[in-house]
């Protein structure tokens, strides 16, 4: 997969505001992002599902990969 | 354990915290604890400062278990829950000095986030005009934010690292219940190094045990359901998204019924409880505190939970605003009830161009 975010690190609300970025640059298709806490996966799956993309967490170590898609 | 977690991070498991820290707060109130101020983060982290000498404004001295209680709460909900996670090392120094300006403009208004709704929820207009300089700060934040603002990335630390806040407030819990006096004043009365007010909010208080387990329970609900004021507001204006408002509406809510079954309800704008009408300043302490919450990522409660998740940034952040409230009273910043300190206004504005340098500054070119 091309598209990757690493977002691990970062406070409330970058990662959400990175996601919501290729969000909008990408219009539809896949992308990865990496974060680090449980707060940042929640809020990403939320942008995600508010969006109408679909939301797969797989844990990474202690950190969770987000596979975001919209066909 | 997995529905008690799926129950918390849903919108009812985050309404049910706001209503429980309303309910809880006004209870506080009926308990002891000063008018409007059954929880305010800034002001009862403003008492332990005067308790520890940092200021000695001798009517708010007192070492307030209900923050103690936010963080051991958050701690143990953290390890129960396996987010204990110790991080640190994002711009440490420009965390302090947007703590210590939160608190600054926070103590300009007298209050925090969570105050200002309670003070709606008792009624007191004055607190409109710090709620709408709250969301105007937030919203110069969120500029920043989407122009490639960041403090830069946190890294994972020793698991020391993330116990030394939550054991600093352990070591507070002792210093509150032995409370050692072994200064002595001129007169060779025993005086100090934990200063307790005999009169004035600082000595009104709900007993100990109950502030203790209150606060212990406030930091399990918010650890888990990110209960976040300035997150609610962020998120409104930045992604249209009302998940986190549903907290605060729980907690105004539930205060304002509660505050009106026990009473304690009074409107108005005048001879409100620890409150000013300087409407301008209102409205500016809070704006400078809005605009450094969203520039640290959190509301003065939210950075206390984040602490006892091990998280060294915002227990820095929690520290500036201690030191910040020691600085308030000892420079004639703070308010009071006749309105702003002497020097509170113009420590507002240098408040305000700190944060508006640190937002410029720390930009990143967005891809």
């Amino acid at each position: 997969m091309a598209d990757k975010i690493d977002a691990r690190g970062l406070s409330c609300p970058q990662p959400v505001i990175l996601t919501k970025r290729k969000i909008e640059t990408l219009g539809k298709g896949a992308f990865e992002i990496l974060v680090d806490t449980e707060t940042s996966r929640e809020n990403i799956s939320r942008l995600a599902q508010q969006t109408g993309w679909n939301v797969e967490v797989k844990r990474v170590d202690d950190d969770y990969c987000l596979i975001l898609k919209k066909n | 354990m997995i529905t008690v977690k799926k129950f918390f991070a849903s919108r009812s498991g985050l309404v049910c915290a706001g209503v429980f820290v309303g309910v809880f707060a006004a209870l506080l109130q009926k308990w002891g604890n000063p008018g409007n101020m059954g929880i305010c983060v800034a002001c009862m982290e403003r008492d332990i400062a005067g308790a520890l000498g940092l200021h000695r404004a001798a009517a708010v001295q007192y070492l307030r278990p209900e923050i103690i209680g936010f963080v051991l709460g958050a701690l143990i909900a953290a390890l129960l829950f396996r987010e204990f996670k110790p991080r640190g090392g994002s711009s440490p120094i420009l965390r302090f000095f947007l703590g210590f300006f939160a608190m600054v403009g926070a103590l300009v208004f007298l209050g925090c986030p969570w105050r200002a709704l309670l003070r709606l929820a008792g009624g007191d207009g004055n607190a409109i005009l710090g709620l709408a300089g709250l969301t105007a700060g937030i919203w110069a934040g969120v500029l920043f934010l989407k122009s490639g603002y960041t403090l830069g990335r946190a890294t994972k630390v020793k698991s020391f690292s993330g116990w030394v806040f939550p054991i600093a407030m352990l070591a507070l819990l002792v210093l509150l219940l032995i409370a050692p006096q072994f200064g002595r004043t001129p007169e060779g009365a025993p005086t100090g190094p934990i200063f307790f007010s005999a009169k004035g909010p600082g000595s009104q208080h709900a007993p100990l045990f109950i502030s203790l387990v209150v606060g212990l329970c406030v930091g399990f609900l918010a650890q888990r359901t990110r209960l976040c004021t300035m997150g609610a507001i962020r998120d409104v204006i930045l992604i249209k998204n009302t998940y986190l408002l549903s907290g605060i509406l729980g907690i105004v809510g539930a205060a304002f019924v509660m505050n009106l079954i026990l009473g304690q309800f009074k409107a108005g704008f005048v001879n409100q409880p620890i409150a000013h009408t300087d409407s301008l300043w209102n409205f500016m302490g809070m704006a400078l505190s809005g605009l450094a919450f969203a520039l640290a990522g959190g509301c003065p409660g939210r950075q206390l939970f984040l602490s006892g998740e091990g998280d060294g940034d915002a227990a820095i952040f929690a520290t500036g605003m201690i030191v910040g409230a020691g600085f308030s009273h000892n420079f004639s910043m703070a308010s009071s009830a006749t309105g702003p300190g002497a020097y509170g206004p113009i420590t507002v504005i240098i408040g305000l161009i700190f944060c508006i340098v640190v937002g410029f500054t720390m930009r990143e070119k967005i891809a």
